[in-house]
């Protein structure tokens, strides 16, 4: 425990503000993955245990784009895009065998998967550790905003993932899309009686909900070293986010994600040791006092 | 018994009767059981056999304690891993720290995992389903994060090195290798056999309606929570006893023992050897050392193979191998009376 140096921190604007900007990236990742988490929760019923994979896979495929190409614009593409299309296999023919089914064989099915794509990007890729880089474009000086360090990159990734979320909750709210998604969520016996194929939206949600990840994974790539594996301590994140949040509730993913980035990026200087614990420790807290979540709605 | 005797039993008093006779057999099948495991080294000197046996002594009783959870009263714990490293930890520290014969530290981790069970199971059994898993996996990463950062205590990430001192009591010297072997599966057994005769009581019984309909247990009168707070501790000191038997094999303590995998494989064996036989769990954890034995030894890309071999049992079985087993003999078995 260093309590001095979170409060040195705290009375200091420079330090508030590189520690501000580093806590919101990092919210802002988890956002991305955790709101695809709880979209496919909401709509598919199904907890998807293997989401973290299209995470690390958005990040190599942005790699493995970016050395091709150099093209930053087109790393980001193929990140989103190739995860996209990924999580529409994956839907299609795996997890849409075990709809209604038990619970456990839903998560046993991902967690095959969990295991299994660690082990196909460790044969693809390798099992060492990679790194992007960043590109030339963002090698500039950083700004500085009251004594604090911001790297423009950051604000790129922060700007992209709001830009995101403003997207889709705009698109489900207003979209006719949005609201057939809304309401095959809701009640999807019915959606399918008025004659809208009910797999196509399925199949599209957990697409959409893997490019999502994909996008933060290939974001992430250039500020983060990717590994085989990497996909795993940002969906317990991402879990602890949409539980926090409330399952399924995508306002809930935006606060819990901030609120946990500011706890890691705080937390770090206070609790050094101890800045996951204090994570679970918020999780605890939050779900005793409200088992459904911030946002969730009451269970029926 | 005669027939007629039998015949009567079952239709007058079918539960109890019926219980107390599966007692003696479960009593008769145990001491057999027992009697095998412990004359396994007189027939061979193999250290790795007997190795094998003791992982699954603490892999099973903590993979069939989570058993009652899951199976018996459909809660679905991410986070019972947590009892596991608690108990490994509780006995390490204690026989490191304390110096008491082995018995006491023995009882003594019993009566910590019991306290600390029954705090977070007081907190957690309320929760349902998937907020009830997600708040035990929170509580074992919380217990796996205190374990890093309390480095001075549990010596962080290094784990509880030094070895574990295993003064001879009682004449059993658990430093000698046959002599831990036995320990195993004498603890193993009694284990085993006490769950089981926790899953044939009455009280198992009212577990299963739980399982079932909460709300009809609920109106009958039962009080639910106290029912699921009673088996989340008691599934937690078996859980609590593998991790000793672990900490004794591997002379120490790490912190992969509380780290969520642990609940994760103990889910996974679940689901591998069925959770609707009793002995489901335990044909799983044979299965899945054996798995991870093999297979690490052909190739290292042992995530793949695992990973096929699980949806074969999800999308192809649909269930685990016990289950399967036994379905497919009462399907003959009614074919059978059919005709």
């Amino acid at each position: 425990m260093d309590l001095d140096a979170l409060a040195g921190c705290l009375a200091s604007s420079a330090c508030l503000v590189t520690q501000t900007t580093s806590g919101l990236i990092i919210g802002m990742l988890l956002f991305l993955v955790a709101v695809g988490l709880t979209l496919i929760f909401g709509v598919l019923k199904v907890v998807n245990f293997s989401h973290g994979a299209f995470y690390m896979f958005g990040a190599y495929f942005a790699m493995t784009a970016y050395q091709l190409t150099g093209s930053f614009a087109l790393a980001m593409l193929a990140g989103a895009a190739g995860t996209a299309i990924l999580g529409l296999i994956f839907e299609r023919v795996f997890m849409s065998r075990v709809y209604g089914a038990d619970v456990l064989m839903q998560l046993l099915v991902c967690y095959a998967f969990v295991l299994i794509f660690d082990d196909v990007v460790r044969i693809i890729w390798g099992p060492e550790f990679k790194s992007m880089g960043m590109p030339s474009a963002f090698q500039v000086m950083p700004l500085f905003i009251a004594g604090g360090v911001v790297p423009p990159y950051y604000l790129l990734l922060i700007g992209v993932a709001l830009l995101a979320a403003i997207v889709l909750g705009i698109g489900l709210s207003r979209s006719r899309i949005g609201k057939v998604i809304r309401a095959a969520a809701h009640n999807p016996g019915m959606v399918s009686a008025l004659g809208i194929n009910t797999g196509l939206i399925y199949g599209g949600v957990f697409a959409l909900g893997g490019m999502l990840a994909g996008l933060a994974g290939a974001l992430a790539a250039p500020v983060r070293s990717l590994t085989p594996g990497m996909g795993f301590s940002v969906l317990i994140e991402s879990f602890i986010v949409t539980v926090i949040g409330g399952m399924g509730s995508i306002l809930g993913a935006l606060i819990g994600a901030l609120l946990l980035g500011l706890i890691r990026s705080f937390g770090s200087l206070g609790f050094p040791l101890f800045t996951e614990g204090l994570m679970y420790l918020f999780m605890v807290i939050v779900l005793v006092s409200k088992p459904t979540g911030l946002f969730g709605k009451e269970a029926a | 018994m005669t027939e007629l005797e039998a015949g009567r039993a079952q239709t007058l008093a079918p539960v109890r009767n019926g219980t107390a006779l599966h007692r003696y057999r479960d009593v008769l099948i145990a001491l057999i059981a027992f009697a095998v495991l412990a004359s396994l080294p007189l027939f061979t000197g193999s250290k790795a056999l007997l190795d094998f046996v003791i992982r699954c002594s603490a892999y099973g009783l903590f993979a069939t304690s989570l058993n009652l959870l899951v199976g018996y009263t459909g809660l679905t714990s991410f986070g019972h891993g947590m009892f596991f490293g608690l108990g490994a930890y509780s006995f390490g520290l204690i026989m490191q720290k304390l110096g008491v014969p082995i018995p006491v530290a023995f009882v003594a981790t019993l009566a910590i995992t019991a306290v600390i069970a029954a705090i977070i199971g007081a907190i957690c059994v309320r929760l349902k389903e998937i907020y009830f898993a997600f708040v035990t996996l929170a509580f074992q990463m919380l217990i796996h994060s205190t374990i890093l950062s309390w480095a001075s205590f549990t010596g962080g990430d290094q784990g509880l090195r030094g070895g574990i001192p295993r003064p001879v009591f009682l004449g059993i010297d658990l430093a000698n290798h046959v002599h831990l072997y036995i320990a195993s599966c004498a603890l193993l057994i009694l284990g085993l056999l006490a769950m089981r005769q926790i899953a044939q009581s009455p009280f198992g019984y009212t577990l299963r309606m739980i399982r079932d309909n909460a709300a009809r247990a609920s109106f009958l009168g039962i009080d639910v929570w106290r029912a699921k707070l009673t088996v989340f501790v008691l599934a937690a000191l078996f859980a609590s006893m593998g991790g000793m038997v672990m900490a004794l094999f591997v002379s120490g303590a790490y912190p992969e023992f509380a780290y969520w995998t642990i609940s994760g494989e103990g889910i996974f064996i679940n689901m591998l050897g069925g959770v609707s036989t009793f002995l489901g769990p335990m044909v799983g954890t044979v299965l899945l050392l054996l798995l991870n034995d093999t297979v690490t030894r052909f190739t290292e890309y042992h995530g793949i193979v695992l990973g096929v071999v699980i949806l074969f049992f999800a999308l192809g079985l649909r269930k685990g191998l016990l289950d399967f087993v036994a379905e497919w003999f009462a399907h003959r078995r009614d074919a059978g009376e059919g005709r």
